[in-house]
C-alpha cells in the first residue's frame, strides 16, 4: 500500500516536472537580458530584468508597421478565446436544445450531420472557409476570426448527452408551472448545465486561444494579430542585425501560455465536476 | 375548486398500442379518487391526460365546466406531484415553490404569503433556503406537495408520490396526504399500484385493468363486493381465494378434485368461488356445521404476523391453494388437516367465462 503510494507519486511528480520545467526555464530565461542569454544559453535562475523585459514586450510597438504591442495582441487573443468559447457554447446549447426537446422532421438525421462534421476539421476545409470569409469581406475583423469557427459538433454532442440525462418529469413540472420553451431553457436548463458549461468553456477557450492557422490566414493587419500568431512575426523585426532578443521572445511565450494555465488552474474543480457528475 | 369528468377517454399511441380504452368517470368537487391497478393498466396515462402531459386520442376531459382537451397544462388549473418529486435541483425550496407563481405573474407579496403558508402547513419552514439535494426523501416529498398547494389549484394530481419512500415514511406521509386533502378540500386524483394506499386514501376507488375500468366504488364497497375476479384478487391482502367449482348432483364440487362441500344452488353449471381469508373460520374437533360451505384442507405453511396468522393450505390432493386467516396465538402443525367453513353471506361467485361477479340475490338458495 505504502510503496504503491510512493510509486504513484513518483510517476505523477515526473509527469508534472516534464510539463513544468520548460515553462520555468522559459520564464527564468525571460528575466535575463539578451546579452547574457546569448553568452550563457537558457537560464534556471532569476535574472533581475523581469520588469523591463515585460514592460518592453507589452508596451513597445513592434512588428513591421510598428503599430502593434504585446498588449494589443494579448487583447486580441482574449477576444478570440472568449468569443470562440462563448459563441460555441451558445450555438451548441441551442442546437442540442432543439435536437433533444423539439420533435421536428429528420431531427436525428440533422444531429448526425452535425456530428459528422467532426470528420472535417478546419485544416480540411480551410480553403473554402477562407474563400467564403474573404468573399464576405470579413478579413481583418474579429467576426472573421470568430464566427466561421463557432459551430461545434463536440459541444453539441456533450450538451445533447447532458440534456438527455435531465429527467422528463422536470420538463413536465416546468410545463405545469407555466414555463414555456424559452423560460424552461433559461430558468431550468442553463442553470442545470452550469458545470457542463464551465468544462466546455475551458476546453474551447484554450482551443481558441491556441488557434494559429486560422488567424494567420484571416489577419494581415498587424493590429488584429493574436499572441500565438504574432509572436514570431513581431520578433523577426525586433531581431535586426544585433543580438537576438531571446529574453523578449521568452517573455511573449510565457504571456501566451499564462491565461490558459490560469483558467485551467482556477476552474479545474469545475472542469472535473462538469465532465464526471451532474446536478440533477 | 371543481369537479373533473372524463367522458369515454381513449389513448392510442402512434404504434397502434391502446393504453386507455374508453374510461368514463365523474369526480365530484373535493373528492379524493384513487386510480389503482397493476403496472401497464393505463392509470398513469389517464392521469397524464388529465394533466395535459399526454394528448387525448378520443373523448373529453372536463375540469370545472371547461373542456380542457386542447388547453396547455399550465392553464388547466391543476397541480401535479410526481413520483421522483421533480424538484428544480438548482433552486432553493422557496424558489421551487414560488416558480410557478412567478410565471403566472402573481405579485411578490402574495407569493411570499402563499409560500410561507404552505411551508407552515407542511412543516418545511426551516428548510426554505436549502437546495433539494440537502433534504431527505420525506422532506423532498413535502416540498413537492408544497409546490402543488401554493398554486391553489382546482385539482391535485398525484402520480405514485409515495413509491420512492421507505415503508415507515410511506405510511406517515399517506396519513398526512389524507389529512391535508380533507382540510384543503381540493379535488384529488391519485395514482398508485399499491392497493393498501388506494384503500386507505380513497373516497372512491377506480380499479383499472388493461386500460378499462373494472370497478368504481368506495374502498369498502369494492372490497366487499368485487365486480370481477380481477378486482377480487387485486384488492385485499392476502388476496381472495379463488377456486373453480362445478355443479355436482345436488351440490357443488371443486373442478379439480375433492375437499369442498357447498350446499347451496346457483343457476349455473360452473362458477368461480371467491373466499376472503378472514371470512374462513376454523372448525374445532367435530363441531356441528350450519354453514353452507365446508372445506377440508391440509396445512402447508404458517405465516404468523403477530395479531394473526396466515395459514397456507391445499385442498385435499388437488393442489388448489388456499389461505386462511387465523387468530395469532393459535398453533398449527404443518401437514395437519383442518376443517374450515364460511357463512353464506361471505361467499362470492364469479362467472367462469367472463370473471364478472354473479349477483346472488334470488340466485343463491340453500339446497
Amino acid at each position: 500500500m505504502k510503496r504503491e503510494h510512493i510509486f504513484d507519486h513518483l510517476i505523477l511528480i515526473i509527469g508534472a516536472l516534464f510539463m513544468i520545467v520548460p515553462v520555468v526555464v522559459a520564464f527564468m530565461t525571460s528575466t535575463h537580458d539578451a546579452v547574457s542569454i546569448y553568452k550563457n544559453g537558457l537560464q534556471l535562475t532569476w535574472g533581475g530584468h523581469f520588469e523591463e523585459t515585460y514592460r518592453a514586450v507589452l508596451t513597445e510597438a513592434g512588428g513591421f508597421t510598428k503599430s502593434v504591442t504585446g498588449l494589443t495582441m494579448l487583447q486580441n487573443s482574449l477576444i478570440l478565446g472568449l468569443g470562440f468559447a462563448i459563441g460555441k457554447i451558445v450555438i451548441s446549447m441551442l442546437a442540442a436544445y432543439a435536437i433533444v426537446y423539439f420533435r421536428f422532421p429528420l431531427g436525428t438525421f440533422f444531429f448526425w450531420i452535425i456530428f459528422s462534421t467532426l470528420l472535417l476539421p478546419l485544416e480540411v476545409r480551410i480553403l473554402p472557409s477562407y474563400e467564403i470569409v474573404q468573399g464576405l469581406g470579413m478579413m481583418n475583423s474579429y467576426s472573421g476570426l470568430i464566427v466561421p469557427l463557432i459551430a461545434s459538433a463536440t459541444g453539441t454532442f456533450y450538451f445533447r448527452q447532458f440534456f438527455k440525462s435531465v429527467p422528463d418529469e422536470l420538463v413536465e413540472a416546468a410545463r405545469i408551472d407555466g414555463a414555456g420553451p424559452v423560460k424552461f431553457f433559461i430558468d431550468i436548463l442553463v442553470p442545470l448545465s452550469k458545470t457542463m458549461i464551465a468544462a466546455i468553456f475551458i476546453i474551447m477557450f484554450v482551443y481558441g486561444w491556441n488557434q494559429y492557422l486560422w488567424p494567420t490566414l484571416i489577419t494581415t493587419d498587424e493590429t488584429f494579430f493574436t499572441l500565438v500568431r504574432g509572436m514570431k512575426q513581431i520578433l523577426q523585426v525586433w531581431i535586426g542585425a544585433q543580438i537576438p532578443d531571446t529574453n523578449q521572445a521568452m517573455a511573449l511565450a510565457v504571456l501566451a501560455m499564462l491565461p490558459p494555465v490560469i483558467i485551467v488552474v482556477v476552474f479545474q474543480s469545475w472542469f472535473v465536476k462538469g465532465l464526471v457528475e451532474s446536478e440533477k | 375548486m371543481a369537479g373533473i369528468s372524463l367522458n369515454n377517454v381513449r389513448k392510442t399511441y402512434a404504434g397502434g398500442v391502446s393504453a386507455v380504452k374508453g374510461v368514463s368517470l365523474d369526480i365530484e368537487d373535493g373528492e379524493f379518487i384513487v386510480l389503482v391497478g397493476p403496472s401497464g393498466c393505463g392509470k398513469s396515462t389517464l392521469l397524464r391526460m388529465v394533466a395535459g402531459l399526454e394528448t387525448i386520442t378520443d373523448g373529453e376531459v372536463t375540469i370545472g365546466d371547461r373542456v380542457v382537451n386542447k388547453i396547455e397544462p399550465a392553464d388547466r388549473d391543476i397541480a401535479m406531484v410526481f413520483q421522483n418529486y421533480a424538484l428544480y435541483p438548482h433552486m432553493s425550496v422557496y424558489n421551487n415553490l414560488a416558480y410557478g407563481l412567478k410565471n403566472r405573474g402573481i405579485g411578490k407579496a402574495e407569493i411570499d404569503r402563499r409560500v410561507r403558508e404552505a411551508a407552515r402547513i407542511l412543516e418545511i419552514a426551516d428548510y426554505l433556503d436549502r437546495k433539494p439535494r440537502a433534504l431527505s426523501g420525506g422532506q423532498r416529498q413535502r416540498v413537492a406537495m408544497g409546490r402543488a398547494i401554493v398554486r391553489e389549484p382546482a385539482a391535485f394530481l398525484f402520480d405514485e408520490p409515495l413509491s420512492n419512500l421507505d415503508a415507515k415514511l410511506r405510511v406517515q406521509m399517506r396519513i398526512e396526504i389524507k389529512k391535508l386533502q380533507k382540510s384543503l378540500g381540493t379535488t384529488s386524483l391519485y395514482v398508485t399500484h399499491d392497493q393498501l394506499e388506494a384503500m386507505t386514501l380513497a373516497d372512491r376507488l377506480v380499479v383499472l385493468n388493461g386500460g378499462q375500468v373494472e370497478q368504481i366504488g368506495t374502498p369498502i364497497d369494492v372490497y366487499e363486493n368485487p365486480a370481477s375476479t380481477f378486482v377480487a384478487s387485486f384488492i385485499g391482502s392476502p388476496a381472495m381465494n379463488l377456486m373453480e367449482i362445478e355443479r355436482s348432483g345436488e351440490g357443488w364440487a371443486l373442478s379439480r378434485g375433492e375437499g369442498l362441500s357447498l350446499t347451496c344452488s346457483l343457476n349455473e353449471t360452473s362458477a368461480i368461488l371467491g373466499l376472503r381469508p378472514e371470512d374462513l373460520h376454523i372448525i374445532e374437533g367435530d363441531g356441528a356445521i350450519n354453514d353452507p360451505l365446508m372445506l377440508s384442507v391440509v396445512v402447508t405453511a404458517v405465516e404468523p404476523v403477530g395479531a394473526e396468522s396466515y395459514v397456507h393450505a391445499t385442498l385435499g390432493e388437488t393442489g388448489q391453494e388456499i389461505i386462511v386467516r387465523a387468530p395469532g396465538k393459535q398453533h398449527f402443525e404443518v401437514g395437519s388437516v383442518l376443517k374450515v367453513a364460511a357463512k353464506k353471506e361471505k361467499l362470492h361467485f364469479f362467472s367462469s367465462e367472463t370473471g364478472k361477479a354473479i349477483a346472488l340475490e334470488g340466485n343463491l338458495q340453500p339446497a
